[in-house]
């Protein structure tokens, strides 16, 4: 599963209960398409902070990092220490459940 | 306060005495002080009495003097005693001295018409024996419910949809339009009901039937003034006296009654001040009620108690759980009649029943002052957003929405960009006249996601909005954006959910019939003449109102900042009175028999409360409006039959 297969599943399962609209894409803005809410965008946030043992600081929390599946992967990637970046594998990978 | 129902077979046949027992035995917690059922030419009458006024004489149905003309009513004529000076003196002649019969007299005198003369809370049939019509009505701002169908020749009506159902002949069935509407406005949209044609008789109409047919016509609605914005402050004071008269007029008569009444103090400015004007124009020790909450989000006690203290009455508090609300929630729905989105009605229910078994059966409430005189956080919203619209580059703009929603911690920790993202002001200029309630509409109809897909492919997706769109007066588009605003949640969430989800049903499952003196029709057309400066002065909400509520409500309520009534939302359901009825309700087979949602999604949702997630507004809407859905699905399509008397199955 890569990266973005994750966090992709993390926001349909998690925002769309399973049930993404058709043609949902990864450069998606969450926000024009009513994906989250401002309850869902702190769920996310403590996603994020649990599953990659990152720590998101007041100046992370912005659309370009955190409003599209792709916007979510570069910011992770970016915060991921230098052996786990690259072809991301969440199988492989011991992190925050 | 009542319960009524009938039928009217329009091919004359006989109506059976059973099947009237039948339907007013349904709504026998509206009125359980007496029963009546009158039936000829092919009409017949129900009535459930709560004995309010004229406790001995005033057994309904009722007539005229030579029984040309009956009438089953629920509610009450406020100005009766005038009106019947009036009937008096053009020679009419009273056996009772109920409003009940001065509304028959008027009937006489002015036909249809009579209903513009009426200041009061109503619905109530007519029959005319002579010209074999029935003739109904309901009050200009839906206190009162009214509901009908008509299947094969026979017409049928009732206070609530379960005396209609009582008649096996009625089929029962969820009508989706209803849902999709629910889904998306919080309420149907009369005629539309949760049910498939059942109808409901809007607030300010009035309907005929008779072997022609049926007809619907409207007798009142709501007319703002294009008004001045800038009020000279000398006329500020004589805005504020004659808000105040009208306002302890309306009380005044709001408390004729035969039996004591009593007063609901929320702890906010209406309720203090309506329990503020009740101590005015009467010297009576007054008891009020009020609900608390173990959770510092929605407790308001200290306001209760301050008022209290203030103005003296002699109090009762119902401290209420989440495990309270889970407990009863079954039963609200069964009251209710249709989803709902929140669980606020369940701790009014709770409040009712210490009100019924405090020895009460009339009690006054301050509903109506948000919508009328500017009090609801939409309205502040939409200002906003207008303002930041009309500069959307400001920087400065967009924080003035930190000064919205102070009591809701997940808007206050938000990050700014997605606090100006969320509260979105490019809205399609389609969608203009809905300005102010886009984002809700909007944010409801994203719990269509839990629906089928069956359901999804069922309910109309072209055209958003196009039956409110239909509905608005001609001169709607002449009026402010204030006033549009206010017009939207008066027609529509007031009736549909205030009044009635919150308000009747809650109530009147205990027998207890609410007054509100916001809602004396004077006191409507005086606010909506009233300049939007005067309702919302600049952000601060019930300006005038404020202003003449000085020195008869303790400073500190007029000045707090206002807390909309809310109750502990979707995690009520994880308490242990819940497990009862959660996992048969919610589970993947039952949810698959119904048809109307998405087992997994739902599953999923569920899941989701159990974890401890995070949880949000649409979280939680979504939540209560399955739960509730599922419980309509049990209580009025599935089990109904459970419901009735033995003897009616």
């Amino acid at each position: 599963m890569t990266l973005n297969d994750e966090l992709r599943a993390f926001v349909t399962d998690s925002f769309m209960f399973g049930k993404p609209y058709e043609g949902f894409a990864d450069d998606d803005s969450f926000i024009e398409h009513g994906i989250i809410d401002s309850t869902a965008v702190m769920e996310l946030i403590a996603f994020l902070e649990n599953r990659y043992r990152i720590k998101l600081l007041d100046q992370d929390l912005i659309p370009d990092n955190l409003d599209s599946v792709n916007g979510l992967a570069r910011f992770v990637e970016s915060r991921l220490p230098p052996n786990l970046t690259g072809a991301y594998d969440a199988s492989r990978i011991v992190l925050g459940t | 306060m009542c319960g009524i129902a009938g039928l009217f077979n329009l091919d004359g046949a006989p109506v059976a005495p059973v099947s009237l027992r039948g339907m007013i035995r349904m709504l026998g917690h509206r009125g359980p002080d007496d029963t009546g059922i009158y039936s000829r030419n092919g009409a017949g009458l129900a009535h459930a009495r709560l004995s309010i006024i004229d406790l001995a004489s005033g057994h309904q149905p009722m007539c005229n003097e030579d029984s040309s003309i009956w009438i089953t009513f629920n509610g009450e004529i406020f100005n009766y005693l005038e009106l019947k000076e009036e009937l008096l003196a053009r020679g009419h002649t009273f056996a009772t001295r109920s409003d009940t019969e001065v509304i028959l007299h008027l009937y006489e005198e002015k036909g249809e018409e009579c209903v513009q003369y009426l200041n009061g809370q109503w619905a109530f049939a007519i029959w005319d024996n002579q010209r074999r019509r029935l003739f109904l009505s309901r009050d200009r701002l839906g206190v009162r419910p009214l509901f009908y169908t008509q299947t094969g020749k026979t017409f049928l009506f009732g206070s609530e949809i379960k005396a209609i159902f009582a008649n096996p002949v009625v089929s029962r069935e969820i009508d989706l339009t209803g849902l999709d509407e629910l889904f998306t406005y919080w309420c149907p949209i009369p005629p539309t009901t949760l049910f498939r044609n059942v109808h409901e008789l809007p607030p300010g109409h009035s309907m005929t039937v008779d072997a022609g047919g049926i007809a619907t016509r409207p007798y009142w609605d709501l007319q703002f003034a294009v008004s001045p914005e800038v009020v000279d402050p000398c006329h500020e004071a004589s805005y504020s006296d004659q808000l105040l008269d009208l306002l302890a007029d309306a009380t005044k008569i709001r408390l004729r009654s035969d039996v004591p009444v009593g007063a609901y103090l929320s702890g906010g400015l209406d309720s203090t001040m309506t329990t503020a004007l009740v101590k005015k124009v009467t010297n009576a020790k007054l008891r009020t009620f009020s609900i608390s909450f173990d959770s510092a989000e929605f407790d308001e006690s200290t306001f209760q108690n301050e008022a209290v203290h203030f103005l003296n009455t002699e109090h009762q508090d119902l401290r209420c759980t989440k495990n309270q609300i889970a407990e009863v929630f079954p039963e609200v729905i069964w009251h209710t009649e249709k989803p709902v989105l929140r669980t606020a009605p369940a701790p009014l229910y709770l409040l009712s029943r210490l009100v019924r078994n405090s020895g009460f059966k009339v009690v006054v409430t301050g509903e109506g002052a948000d919508e009328m005189l500017g009090g609801y956080d939409i309205f502040k919203e939409a200002k906003i957003r207008r303002f930041w619209e009309s500069q959307p580059d400001s920087k400065m703009r967009p924080l003035l929405l930190r000064r919205l929603y102070p009591y809701l911690q997940n808007i206050q920790n938000q990050p700014d960009a997605y606090r100006k993202a969320f509260f979105h002001i490019n809205v399609d200029p389609k969608l203009q006249p809905f300005f102010s309630h886009v984002p809700r509409w909007q944010l409801t109809a994203k719990l269509k996601t839990f629906f089928s897909n069956e359901v999804r492919a069922q309910i109309s997706a072209d055209d958003t909005y196009c039956k409110v769109r239909k509905g608005l007066p001609e001169s709607y588009p002449s009026w402010n954006s204030f006033s549009q605003s206010q017009y939207l949640e008066t027609k529509y969430l007031l009736p549909g959910y205030i009044l009635s989800s919150q308000g009747d049903r809650m109530a009147m499952a205990h027998s207890i019939e609410s007054r509100f003196p916001f809602l004396d029709h004077r006191v409507v057309e005086f606010a909506s003449k009233l300049p939007a400066s005067l309702k919302m002065k600049v952000l601060n909400e019930k300006y005038l109102l404020k202003r003449c509520a000085k020195g008869l409500i303790p400073p500190s309520i007029a000045n707090r900042h206002k807390q909309p009534y809310r109750a502990p939302e979707a995690c009520s359901f994880l308490e242990p009175a819940a497990r009862a009825y959660m996992d048969d309700l919610l589970s993947p087979e039952q949810i698959r028999r119904d048809g109307i949602f998405d087992a997994p999604a739902v599953t999923m949702l569920v899941n989701k409360f159990r974890k401890g997630a995070a949880i949000g507004t649409k979280d939680n809407m979504g939540l209560v409006g399955i739960i509730s859905t599922q419980l309509l699905i049990h209580h009025f399509i599935n089990h109904f039959e459970r419901r009735m008397a033995p003897h009616d199955a």
